[in-house]
């Protein structure tokens, strides 16, 4: 397949992976967060770690939209298919998240909710025209990617003067979770993450650009290299960090130039300030209450702010005790670290949001690694 | 008007323009006439033929045992490319029972028709049912249709049952995987489930993928003469040729290893399922072959295959290996290792 073989190639990659134990010091160690989902399922799918030296150390981080939403954020989506009859739309792993009282969306779907999935905010949209009468709700979630489709479709929504649409918004910004990671605790005060630079988001910066991560280079001295998710991206992006550490260097860097640029998509950063503002705080699943770290719609187009129409508040629900999604989620735990990993929690009855996206960390551990936990297979 | 009164008429079936009510499943006249000349008509053969309840059949050969299955098809949309949901009933269950060594020999089908369903796209149906069923030399011998009111089905659901015949001393099995043993593929995975996702109404793409739907008996057959020393057969459809291996790796108490490159995958499948966020690897088939042999035989074995119209593009895709825990691992064209798990939920539903 044209574009894509290139990037998967399997002798580039021994090349590179050469290059690599040739640049690592052996006396100390690695340890480089991918930021993303997609990284996480390029570096499981693809077996990265295997050509990897053993002293470099890739830690999943919080960029998988579906892993960091918390259960309230859910419950809100649930109480309002349930309780005021609308239909709530969403993407595909977004319905079997686990929320409050034993439900995840698939299960009040299977209690007689109207909750669908969709592969894109125009179907929501599509559908809401297609139906009138009907209140159709779009449960929109993801980081700056999946921002603009949805700004658009509020655009138009407005356009077309539609009275039974509307949009629960969960957007969240990524420049927000990796300052919050590099302030956690663990990275500040107990040292107990050691985190060496970041594999940056490839698709999250096609949209806001490689600018604003010059901040955590400049002010937290952390290598910031962006690349795309194509296994050989991760792994050239794997050589830089380890110049830079090598070098003593913190700079950002873009190794994702076929697709990202130092100033985003101008077009789709007016749209999505257009029709969204900063929320003054929100949620995230792992990372607590982060100031300024989501959007909201703006007042002028309130009308279609789910919120707002249907009057749902934010009751805030703690994750279940022996789930460790959010320490995985800050890079301070491995799946295979959590007690419930592969036993209680496994992809078919997740307990928490890692185990539900093939992007999360304790889904692509299950279905990809999980046989590197085991001793060598006895006879 | 007395004269007007002719013996046995009955007006016939409008099949341009008619559609099923529920009378057609009431058991009254109606129903006799759509059975008559809408389903006998198509299938005919002299079992049908006999009109019973049942059909009364010959007995098998001295020393043959009987191999029954049954296969219930939901597929959306009901035409695809490649086939409908007719002729894909047929080749189901035919599957079914080759992949157990038996020669398939009698099918019976169960028609759920919706109220309101055109009586020309059944008749398409039906026509292409039975136009599989001659073609794979097994006739249709008795069936049953039920009409559930607008809104309780989705047009048509069909059931068929296969019966076959077992030569003595024959074991296949999916529990008899060996460490060692070859895992072959009798050509590419996952055009099936591709060619009707491409015709799905929320992803419609422009594709020339077609399903694969197809009997697969005489490839068994032909591979059954050549290398009788086959331990598995199994046919990869819902969750793929990933799911499958990972059924006979459980049932066999074994692992098994797959080489990447090996696996052959059509390039527009390979696109879409890129596109779609799919692997090939769990995506359905409904003409396809996994065998597993001793390695001694893989050469005859793919030798066979490839002589057979319906697996030129075979391949020797892995191996059984010994694995307490019974994991299925694939070697990536990258250089890493991974898993193939089981499916978790569900990746495509109503493929077949």
């Amino acid at each position: 397949m044209k574009y894509v073989d290139e990037f998967r190639d399997g002798a580039l990659a021994r090349k590179l992976a050469a290059a690599i134990h040739a640049e690592v010091d052996r006396d100390r160690q690695y340890a480089l967060m991918a930021f993303c989902g997609g990284h996480t399922h390029a570096v499981s799918r693809y077996g990265v770690t295997d050509l990897l030296p053993g002293n470099l150390q890739i830690i999943h981080g919080p960029g998988c939209p579906v892993c960091v939403l918390p259960i309230g954020r859910i419950d809100m989506a649930i109480r309002l298919a349930l309780e005021a009859d609308v239909t709530v739309l969403s993407y595909g792993d977004c319905l079997r998240v686990p929320a409050s009282g034993g439900l995840s969306m698939q299960e009040a779907k299977a209690r007689g909710a109207d909750i669908r999935m969709l592969y894109s905010a125009a179907d929501a949209l599509a559908l809401a025209r297609r139906s009138p009468g009907r209140q159709v709700v779009f449960f929109a979630i993801g980081f700056e990617t999946t921002t603009p489709p949805t700004a658009l479709v509020i655009r138009q929504a407005k356009a077309l003067g539609l009275d039974n649409f509307s949009v629960l918004c969960n957007h969240v910004l990524t420049p927000s979770a990796i300052s919050s990671i590099l302030e956690s605790p663990e990275v500040r005060e107990l040292g107990s993450l050691a985190l060496d630079g970041f594999i940056g988001p490839a698709h999250v910066s096609t949209v806001i650009g490689t600018r604003p991560y010059r901040f955590f280079a400049e002010e937290y001295r952390k290598p910031v290299v962006i690349a795309g998710f194509e296994p050989l991206d991760v792994m050239q992006a794997v050589r830089m960090l380890v110049r830079q550490v090598n070098q003593g260097r913190a700079a950002v860097e873009n190794e994702f130039t076929r697709a990202v640029t130092e100033d985003g998509n101008l077009k789709a950063q007016a749209l999505v300030s257009e029709v969204f503002e900063l929320r003054r705080s929100f949620e995230w699943r792992g990372l607590g209450v982060v100031p300024y770290s989501a959007l909201r719609i703006r007042k002028s187009f309130a009308e279609f702010d789910a919120e707002g129409r249907f009057g749902l508040d934010y009751v805030r629900v703690p994750d279940n005790k022996a789930c460790e999604c959010g320490a995985i989620l800050r890079g301070v735990k491995k799946p295979s670290e959590c007690g419930i990993f592969g036993t209680a929690c496994t992809p078919d009855n997740p307990m928490g949001s890692c185990m539900v996206s093939p992007e999360g960390a304790c889904a692509a551990h299950y279905k990809f690694g999980r046989f590197r936990d085991l001793p060598v297979a006895a006879a | 008007m007395s004269g007007r009164v002719r013996k046995g008429h009955v007006r016939p079936l409008d099949l341009r323009r008619g559609r099923i009510d529920t009378s057609h499943g009431g058991g009254g006249r109606a129903m006799a006439q759509l059975i008559d000349e809408l389903f006998v008509a198509a299938f005919d053969n002299e079992f049908l033929r006999q009109g019973d309840d049942g059909a009364v059949l010959p007995a098998a050969a001295a020393g043959e045992r009987l191999v029954i299955a049954t296969d219930a098809h939901v597929v959306s949309p009901l035409f695809f490319p490649g086939g409908d949901i007719g002729s894909l009933s047929v080749h189901g269950t035919v599957n079914d029972v080759a992949v157990m060594g038996a020669r398939p020999l009698y099918l019976a089908a169960a028609f759920v028709l919706e109220e309101g369903f055109p009586l020309a796209d059944l008749q398409r149906i039906v026509a292409s049912m039975a136009a599989a069923a001659r073609d794979a030399g097994v006739p249709v011998v008795t069936g049953d249709t039920k009409v559930v009111e607008h809104g309780k089905g989705d047009g048509v659901f069909i059931t068929t049952t296969g019966v076959g015949a077992l030569p003595a001393g024959r074991d296949i099995s999916g529990r008899r995987a060996r460490p060692g043993d070859a895992v072959l593929v009798s050509g590419t995975i996952g055009d099936h489930g591709t060619a009707i996702l491409s015709q799905r109404e929320a992803l419609g793409f422009e594709t020339e993928i077609v399903s694969d739907s197809a009997a697969i008996h005489g490839l068994v057959d032909a591979l059954l003469v050549a290398v009788p020393q086959v331990h598995v057969l199994r046919d990869p459809t819902r969750g793929g040729l990933a799911t499958t291996l990972n059924e006979i790796a459980a049932r066999s108490g074994v692992g098994i290893t797959l080489e990447e490159a090996a696996v052959p995958i059509a390039s527009q499948v390979q696109a879409a399922c890129e596109f779609l966020g799919l692997d090939p690897l769990y995506v359905a088939n409904e003409g396809k072959l996994v065998v597993i042999l001793p390695a001694a035989r893989a050469a005859a074995a793919l030798a066979a295959l490839r002589a057979h119209p319906l697996g030129c593009r075979a391949a020797v895709i892995g191996e059984v290996t010994e694995d307490p825990h019974h994991f299925v691992q694939i070697r990536t064209e990258f250089g890493g290792r991974r898993l193939v798990d089981w499916l978790s939920g569900e990746q495509l539903p109503r493929i077949c």
